[in-house]
């Protein structure tokens, strides 16, 4: 049973404006997530990932469908039992959402009063959680004494502290530079690995997913149009959607402008290999070329990396008689994904 | 100077009269105003207790009685004032009346310095396990203190006003006493020592509550 596991979910919410057309945020989607899954959760503005993530924790109600969390059908649980069930799940945000009138102090003991633990354990769980995050040092400073990689981690600390088994994460270095965003993902990483906290990473930004992310659900209009491993998502998606989404990260594909000028400088045919670690290597193709005398440039490329497996896009231009290019491509396609570039 | 001298322990009554007009109007005032803000606030559409039919209610009597100039709102209140504290004079009718005027107008600042609290603080309470009350005491509030210790301070000067408003109708405080032997017994003094009086009350508080707000905000 996976810890998390939603069927056939809907949310609308009323129309905003009388008159107006209610609004289908969530629409019959079914995901599962597997106790220390780090689940990466993409999709453009709009495509209802916040609203998903959102239903996990119960703070908006599904309108049908059915969330079991950890064992308990969650969408007919009375409000007093969902508050316990969010003191077990964590949760952080784009803009931090610190306490601003508490300490760091305050704010992680937060949640940890809210459970109604004694002073001296939360004292306790508070230091071990400062020290862990690296801000003993700040414990009596106010989040606006803080830098924003400081503020997260302020909030992944107060996620945290009762020790939940699912941490949700909202974007939640959308707000920080690639600096500081890599060493909040680190931190991630080390809750994911040494605490087994289940990480469901909402994100529009795709080396999110690619750094942190094991499995990855992709979003639009409200559905999940497409799931897996990040290795296999990434390196092979397989609606227009995903490949969109996945070409502003993944190296190697040319955008239509980059083609266009490619087709300036080159005069022969087009066609682009994805090699994937497993599958036929670039001597295997090129020896292939080769053999039947057919001329190829490299003129576009790129190897990616995700989770130590490499894949990689390599568009050729290939020069000779069309009917012996054919039959290349046609007999390499067995073996390999390629396709011609038009 | 003489003038001074005479009406010296007048003048000490009408001050403590005048204290004691603010300062329990603000008290009450203050509870109920902080009470009708909150139910403004909690039932506003997508808040914690969001309900239509009890904002719209509660939005429209506010609209409707806190516009209403004070020395109206006093002579229109005088029955319901001998109907709660037995008498349509004196000070307990003024503070009554006083109270129930200042609850409209604090009510709106409360609700307008509520409403500055980040959606996203209270939905971090929230996937904290906290209930809406819990919510309410604990992160609403206090987020928004600095902001209402300064509505408040606000408040107060203008109940000192309309305490001299009230006090000249219903006998009491420096107003009906500066209107009594400053202006109808042409004494100068007497009103310029009240009006010295009243700008030395509202700068002390003034002072305090600016002093509050910076410790709460931490500016
Ligand atoms: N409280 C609400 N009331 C009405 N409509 C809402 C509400 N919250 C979200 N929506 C709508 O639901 C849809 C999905 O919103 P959601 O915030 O889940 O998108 P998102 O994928 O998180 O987008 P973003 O990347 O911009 O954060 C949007 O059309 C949005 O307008
Ligand atoms: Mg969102």
């Amino acid at each position: 049973m996976p810890l998390v596991q939603i069927r056939d979910v809907t949310k609308v919410y009323p129309a905003s404006t009388r008159g107006g057309q209610p609004v289908r945020a969530i629409d019959g989607v079914d995901l599962d997530i597997e106790e220390g899954d780090v689940f990466g959760i993409i999709g453009y503005s709009g495509a209802g990932k916040s609203t998903l993530v959102r239903l996990i924790n119960a703070l908006e109600p599904a309108t049908s469908g059915s969330i079991v969390v950890d064992g308990t059908d969650i969408t007919t649980l009375p409000e007093r039992d969902l508050r316990k069930l969010r003191l077990g799940i964590g949760m952080i945000f784009q803009q931090f959402n610190l306490f601003s009138s508490r300490t760091v102090r305050g704010n992680v003991a937060y949640p940890l009063q809210v459970a109604g633990r004694p002073k001296a354990e939360i004292r306790a769980r508070v230091a071990e959680l400062l020290d862990f995050v690296g801000l003993a040092d700040k414990a009596s400073n106010y989040p606006d004494q803080l830098s924003g990689g400081q503020k997260q981690r302020v909030g992944i600390a107060r996620a945290l502290a009762t020790s939940p088994r699912i941490l949700l994460a909202d974007e939640a270095t959308s707000a920080l530079d690639p600096e500081t965003t890599q060493e909040v993902l680190e931190l991630l990483r080390t809750v994911n690995r040494d605490l087994g906290v289940t990480i469901i990473v909402i994100t529009h930004e795709m080396d999110v997913v690619q750094s942190l992310a094991t499995k990855v659900a992709v979003m639009e209009n409200g559905r999940v149009i497409e799931t897996g491993e990040v290795f296999d998502v990434f390196s092979k998606p397989e609606l227009p959607a995903s490949q969109r989404f996945v070409s502003t990260v993944v190296k190697g594909v040319p955008s239509a402008s980059e083609l266009a000028a490619l087709r300036e400088r080159h005069s022969g045919r087009f066609v682009t290999v994805s090699f994937r670690d497993g599958g036929a290597s670039q001597s295997d193709v090129f020896l292939e070329f080769g053999r039947e005398g057919i001329g190829f440039e490299l003129v576009y490329g790129g190897v990616n990396e995700i989770q130590g497996r490499a894949f990689g896009n390599l568009t050729l231009e290939l020069t000779g008689p069309d009917e012996r290019i054919d039959a290349v491509i046609a007999r390499l396609r067995e073996r390999i994904e390629i396709v011609e570039v038009v | 100077m003489d003038v001074l001298v005479d009406l010296g322990p007048q003048f000490l009554e009408a001050t403590l009269e005048t204290l004691w007009l603010v300062f329990a109007s603000l008290f009450f005032g203050g509870i109920g105003g902080l009470l009708v803000g909150l139910a403004l606030y909690v039932t506003r559409a997508g808040n914690l207790f969001a309900n239509r039919a009890v904002f719209g209610v509660l939005n429209v009597i506010v609209n409707i009685f806190r516009p209403i100039p004070f020395i109206i709102f006093l002579t229109a209140f005088q029955p319901l004032a001998r109907t709660v504290v037995g008498t349509g004079i004196g000070t307990e009718a003024a503070i009554f009346t006083l109270s129930l005027a200042s609850t409209f107008g604090i009510s709106r600042i409360v609700e307008q310095n509520l409403l500055t609290v980040s959606p996203g603080v209270i939905e971090a309470a929230r996937a904290a396990g906290a209930g809406p009350i819990r919510t309410i005491l604990t992160i609403v509030l206090p987020e928004a203190l600095g902001p209402l210790i300064l509505g408040y301070t606000f408040v107060f000067v203008a109940i000192v006003d309309m305490s001299a408003v009230a006090g000249s109708i219903n006998g009491g405080g420096l107003g009906a006493f500066a209107i009594q032997y400053g202006f109808r017994q042409f004494e100068p003094v007497v009103t310029w020592t009240a009006l010295a009086i009243v700008i030395v009350l509202v700068q002390l508080v003034q002072f305090l509550g600016n002093w509050l707000a910076r410790k709460v905000l931490r500016r």
